[in-house]
């Protein structure tokens, strides 16, 4: 144990196992820590997002009024957003609405935030459980079968399709399969286009966009697992376990496997954070109404509001979601520790 | 003060590098027959739904036709709704919902009837709607697009005179008031409506079904259509920002109809068997526009010097991939009124030096300001920077923001790449070459040009106005601030089956998107 909380001395008394087995009072600790933390970064982030916001060349009106600029018509525009008043006092009204949970409404259609939030969530969740359901049996599968095969023909087999796979942009293999499986061979729909409200309906539509999103998490995910394991495989007390006769599946899988999992469980949650915060360009690429869309259209309309009600929204995904990471990784792997 | 320039692809930040060649018509075609696609194909079949796909507004999408402002918007407000006029192929007015219009002796009043038609809900449309939709367009407190083209109406005076009969009332003699009631965006709604986005009510050919901004929305036929219910059972709008979704949709039998696309994907399936490519030709005004008002543009040589250093053919080939034809400094080739009679202007390198040099404009430095903000405009920039340099001119291409460049150039810079959608030239000249102008980029400041508007305005006989209209395109292509070397093919596509498309329909003109007139065969 490298380190032990403060003022828990007692602890030290004890031997590691016992110490990990106690996680109780240190786990609440860190967690409402963590918790903290992640709600200062969410106000950060949000706080630069509207500041960015806010330096982009142009405003809300601008940018309705695109090709007729005529100034008296933005400055009407201006008005009727109430984009006349100054910056701080715009954002602090937002501020107060949403400590009663009001996420305000869009400049560019009066509508509520959180409806153009609930609806692009549908098809972006619907995305990202299907790719996640795929991606966890996937990417460890075969991380563990190249790990078991090291060095020979099926580990370079699996190692040089993950690499060389990982190498294709997404938006390149999206064309590509596109192409191939929907316009020549004409197995699958080329896009999701029209179905934005009943993804679910059209299980076809979506083979496609899936395949493209799962491509390059499984490669890193499974290179992870497979380097995790090989690490482990040769570590001293996977050879003393073998050395006590204890099969080798168990050291597989009950020793080595899980110190091959703290840094994929990580992985995996910025890849749900991924697919969660905005798959623009698969989004764009199938014609899927998603999340992505939304920021990007909100962000070329200047809809301040939709923006901060997307970056708040992305901030806490993006604080529980390493937070559930750490929390696995560090059961898993309690030495290893894990900085609050 | 017309304002159906070119709405397409300005909120569509990344789209807009692959987004077809800004621009809409055909009507560079002397005769006005055979107009349309397939035509040949059979008689016109009832039924069957159509599936069209259109870049859109993503989630802030609404079907208030007051509020249209994209190509996607437009064409469903016109399945929805109906105007008073619209734009005929030569963007001259036809009477829609107006069956006809008569002025007094002076111009500045007008009598307008109405046919006889019904909204959805089976209630007639009276000139109280007509009245109330005017309003609402012209609702200071609003910022509706329409709303400066019916600035010469004033409609606190105007009234209705009878259940069907309007007397319009203008601030000043306007001789192309039906202009006005064509105008993008003057849509007529029922009296006293608001609310659109759920079970809007229109006199149109469709009636709705269902909407969800940003993805689709679903439109049944109006049996009780005045001109005649579609062919069509139902017709359903898609939407797809990026062009090659649109294709591949196309391609993959996922939508019969595909708006806007790149002069290279028309070129792949121009002869390829799978989709009909139908290109509305010669009508998305592609220019430079310099700053008269300012060095060194307010020298007319230098002006002149560099009208003479485009090559336009060149412009046209690299930057619209040759999906277009070359401009001679005028807006609106084919259009009415088009001063169709001036030479074509070419490049002359030598005539251009020699003016640059009068002028004492040697060694010449500018700035051109362009953004990916329209297809072609990066492009264009950079092939005219490499011309301009064989005449020793000295041109620093600029990027600007692709969501605030019409803003930023309207008054800034001398030089800056421009276009625009189709529109009567009265409505180019009121919108950008008066002094009073609210989008005058050119910064074109001229007394007597303002009165020969005037004029033109005044003049009742159409011959007279058309002359008037001839000395005005003569002294613009001069001396003018627009250097306009093309106008662009508008692109779509369409499935084997569809028949019915207009192809001589510049966009936002009445035939453009028209789907009660499209069927399935």
């Amino acid at each position: 144990m490298k380190r032990a909380p403060k003022g828990r001395g007692e602890l030290r008394d004890l031997p590691p196992w016992r110490r990990t087995r106690q996680p109780a009072f240190r786990g609440t600790s860190f967690v409402a820590r963590r918790l903290l933390l992640g709600a200062a970064q969410t106000v950060a982030v949000v706080l630069l997002v509207f500041a960015l916001t806010e330096a982009l060349p142009g405003d809300a009106a601008v940018a309705l009024a695109g090709d007729q600029p005529d100034p008296a018509r933005i400055a009407a525009i201006r008005e009727a957003m109430d984009l006349d008043r100054p910056a701080y006092e715009r954002l602090a009204d937002w501020a107060t609405g949403l400590l009663h949970g009001d996420f305000g409404t869009s400049l560019a259609s009066g509508r509520p935030v959180t409806q153009y939030i609930a609806d692009g969530f549908g098809p972006t969740l619907v995305l990202a459980a299907l790719t996640l359901a795929l991606l966890v049996p996937l990417g460890f599968g075969l991380g563990v079968l190249a790990a078991r095969h090291e060095g020979r023909l099926v580990d370079r087999l699996v190692s040089s399709v993950t690499l060389a796979v990982y190498a294709v942009p997404e938006f390149a293999l999206g064309v590509l399969l596109v192409t191939v499986l929907a316009l020549k061979l004409a197995w699958l729909p080329p896009t999701a286009v029209g179905y934005g409200t009943d993804l679910l309906g059209h299980p076809a539509a979506l083979v496609l966009p899936v395949l493209v999103l799962l491509s390059r998490p499984v490669c890193s995910l499974s290179r992870l697992v497979r380097a995790g394991m090989v690490d482990a495989l040769a570590s001293p007390y996977a050879a003393h376990a073998h050395r006590y006769g204890v099969p080798g599946a168990r050291v597989r899988y009950a020793h080595a496997l899980p110190n091959a999992l703290a840094p994929a469980v990580q992985q995996l949650a910025r890849t749900v954070d991924w697919l969660l915060c905005g798959v623009i360009v698969v989004e764009a690429l199938f014609v899927i109404p998603g999340l992505g869309t939304v920021l990007l259209n909100a962000v070329a309309e200047r809809d301040v509001p939709v923006v901060q009600g997307l970056a708040v929204v992305f901030g806490v995904l993006t604080v529980v979601l390493n937070l559930g990471a750490d929390l696995v990784a560090h059961k898993l792997t309690p030495r290893a520790g894990v900085v609050a | 003060m017309y304002d159906e320039r070119f709405p397409g692809l300005r909120r569509r930040g990344f789209l807009a590098a692959t987004s077809g060649a800004a621009a809409l018509a055909l009507v560079g075609c002397a005769g006005g027959t055979d107009d349309k696609a397939d035509s040949a194909s059979g008689t016109p079949k009832r039924g069957g739904r159509l599936r069209a796909a259109f870049a859109g507004g993503g989630a802030s999408e609404t079907l208030d036709p007051h509020l249209a402002n994209l190509f996607a918007d437009v064409a469903r407000a016109k399945a929805l709704f109906d105007k008073l006029a619209d734009y005929g192929a030569d963007l001259s007015a036809q009477p829609r919902l107006a069956e006809k219009w008569e002025s007094n002796k002076t111009l500045d009043r007008w009598q307008v009837t109405l046919r006889q038609a019904t909204f959805h809900d089976g209630k007639p449309v009276t000139a109280k709607d007509v009245l109330y939709s005017y309003r609402r367009i012209a609702d200071p407190k609003q910022a509706f697009r329409a709303k400066a083209s019916l600035e010469p109406v004033d409609l606190d005076a105007s009234r209705a005179t009878g259940e069907r009969s309007i007397e319009f009332v203008l601030k000043r003699p306007t001789a192309e008031f039906p202009n006005v009631l064509a105008a993008f965006g003057a849509y007529i709604v029922p009296e006293n409506a608001t609310e659109f986005d759920d079970k809007p009510i229109g006199s149109g050919p469709f009636r709705f079904v269902s909407f969800a901004p940003g993805r689709s929305a679903v439109f049944r036929r109006n049996d009780d259509y005045w001109d005649g219910a579609p062919l069509l059972d139902e017709i359903e709008f898609v939407v797809a920002n990026e062009e090659s979704a649109r294709v591949n949709a196309l391609l993959g039998g996922q939508v019969e109809y595909a708006h806007e696309l790149n002069p290279t994907t028309a070129r792949a399936h121009e002869s390829g068997g799978q989709i009909e490519i139908v290109r509305l030709r010669n009508s998305a005004m592609q220019a430079f526009c310099m700053k008269t008002d300012r060095a060194p543009f307010d020298d007319k040589r230098v002006r002149e010097a560099f009208f003479l250093i485009a090559d336009r053919q060149e412009l046209v080939d690299g930057a619209l991939s040759g999906a277009g034809e070359v401009g001679n400094d005028l807006f609106g080739k084919g259009y009415e009124y088009y001063a169709a009679d001036l030479p074509q202007r070419e490049q002359d390198l030598d005539k251009a030096r020699a003016l640059l040099k009068q002028a004492g404009a040697e060694k010449l430095k500018v700035t051109l300001d362009t953004s990916a903000v329209a297809a072609g405009f990066t492009e264009a920039a950079g092939i005219f920077r490499d011309q301009a340099a064989k005449a020793g001119v000295t041109i620093d291409v600029k990027m600007g923001s692709k969501d605030s460049y019409w803003s930023d150039i309207l008054d800034n810079g001398t030089l800056c790449c421009y276009r625009s959608g189709a529109m009567p030239i009265e409505a180019h000249v009121s919108q950008r070459l008066l002094t009073d102008s609210t989008t005058n980029a050119t910064k074109w400041q001229h007394k007597d040009f303002d009165a020969l508007y005037q004029q033109a305005q005044s003049t009742r006989d159409k011959t007279e106005r058309a002359a008037v209209y001839e000395r005005m395109q003569r002294r613009l292509y001069a001396e003018g601030g627009f250097l306009i070397w093309g106008f662009a093919d508008w692109i779509i596509g369409t499935g084997r089956t569809v028949r019915g498309v207009e192809t001589k329909a510049p966009a936002n003109t009445l035939d453009w998107a028209r789907f009660d007139k499209v069927w399935l065969a």
